[in-house]
């Protein structure tokens, strides 16, 4: 099974940033308290969670949960993000502190 | 694209940074982005990494971020409105609609201007309730639905294409008005698919309602 997630495709922590850990769910400075009987297995953590999921085969996404996101924008502190360029160097919104951004999307169509 | 009004206003303390949805990078964005010579950070997001964030739903969608690191203008359409439906019509876009689409980003561009001459001080910054009031809520179905487009967009990649289609299939599904996801669901079928009758029969169907809410710079 391969977890995939935010931050990239593998193991629970290098999917998503979580870890398991005896305290419960930890990511950073944050735990969500977890049934231990569902330890074992990241995917029945989040359905216990109730956060978002997806899975196709043995693979599952791992998602964020929609509070995470929503906090963060009613808070108005712009979410950092690290994304490559075309030589694949890569760029934090951080390094440009002390800056005014303007982000704007597009795509080639 | 705007890499004329970053030459113009980086000297005053101002950065562009440009994300790239295409899902299919680099290959599909390099030649835009060869091409448009950009001197500031023009960053590719296949898996709409930013998208999810800042809960941007289409191109171009913009974010004003000040010096501290706050949103004083949270995603909002850069200056674009809908005259571009008339372009599939006899005739194209009527000359009026031309001058208003014309008219519509030249404000938005002095708005931008604006800000980066008066800071805090400038009418287009939002206050934090203003601002906070105007971010998208991100709803449970927002969430699921990025999980299934980002699920998706990684099994595209490990050429699980069939399931992939049936990921992002759930993913528009939950979140119908981001034609981000649309898009490049479509784009992910078929190249140019895009853009092709599927964008603009979508369009259509949209009747009165917006293709772009025009950013709201009046208050």
């Amino acid at each position: 099974m391969t977890i995939v997630g935010s931050h990239g495709a593998g193991t629970l922590e290098e999917a998503t940033g979580w870890v398991l850990t005896p305290e419960g769910l930890c990511r950073d400075e944050t735990c969500v308290l977890v049934p231990p009987d569902a330890h074992r297995d990241p995917a029945a953590v989040w359905s216990r969670l109730g956060w978002p999921m997806a899975s196709s085969g043995s693979d599952v996404y791992l998602g964020e949960p929609a509070s995470t996101r929503s906090e963060a924008l009613a808070s108005t502190i712009a979410p950092d993000f690290t994304l490559r360029d075309l030589d694949g160097r890569e760029h934090s919104l951080s390094e440009h502190r002390g800056k005014k951004v303007f982000l704007v999307s597009w795509a080639p169509y | 694209m705007w890499q004329g009004l970053y030459e113009e206003l980086s000297d005053n303390g101002f950065v562009v940074i440009a994300v790239s949805f295409d899902t299919r990078a680099p290959d599909a964005s390099r030649p835009f982005i060869e091409a448009a010579r950009a001197t500031h950070p023009s960053l590719l997001d296949p898996d709409h990494h930013v998208a999810d964030l800042y809960n941007m739903v289409n191109i171009p969608n913009a974010v004003w971020i000040d010096e501290d690191g706050r949103i004083v203008r949270p995603a909002e359409s850069a200056g674009t409105g809908d005259e571009f439906r008339m372009m599939v019509r006899p005739g194209g876009i009527p000359a009026d609609d031309r001058r208003r689409m014309v008219a519509r980003r030249a404000r938005y561009i002095d708005a931008i201007r604006d800000w980066v001459e008066h800071g805090p001080s400038s009418a287009f910054v939002l206050q934090p309730d203003d601002a906070a009031h105007r971010e998208r809520v991100h709803s449970a179905d927002d969430a699921q639905a990025f999980a299934h487009f980002r699920f998706g967009t990684w099994l595209a990649r490990q050429g699980r294409h069939e399931e992939s289609q049936s990921q992002l299939g759930l993913a528009v599904q939950l979140k119908p008005n981001s034609w981000a996801i649309k898009r490049q669901t479509w784009e992910l079928q078929e190249v140019g698919k895009a853009g092709g009758p599927e964008f603009w029969a979508a369009v259509e169907a949209l009747g009165t309602a917006p293709y772009y809410p025009p950013a709201d710079l009046d208050r």
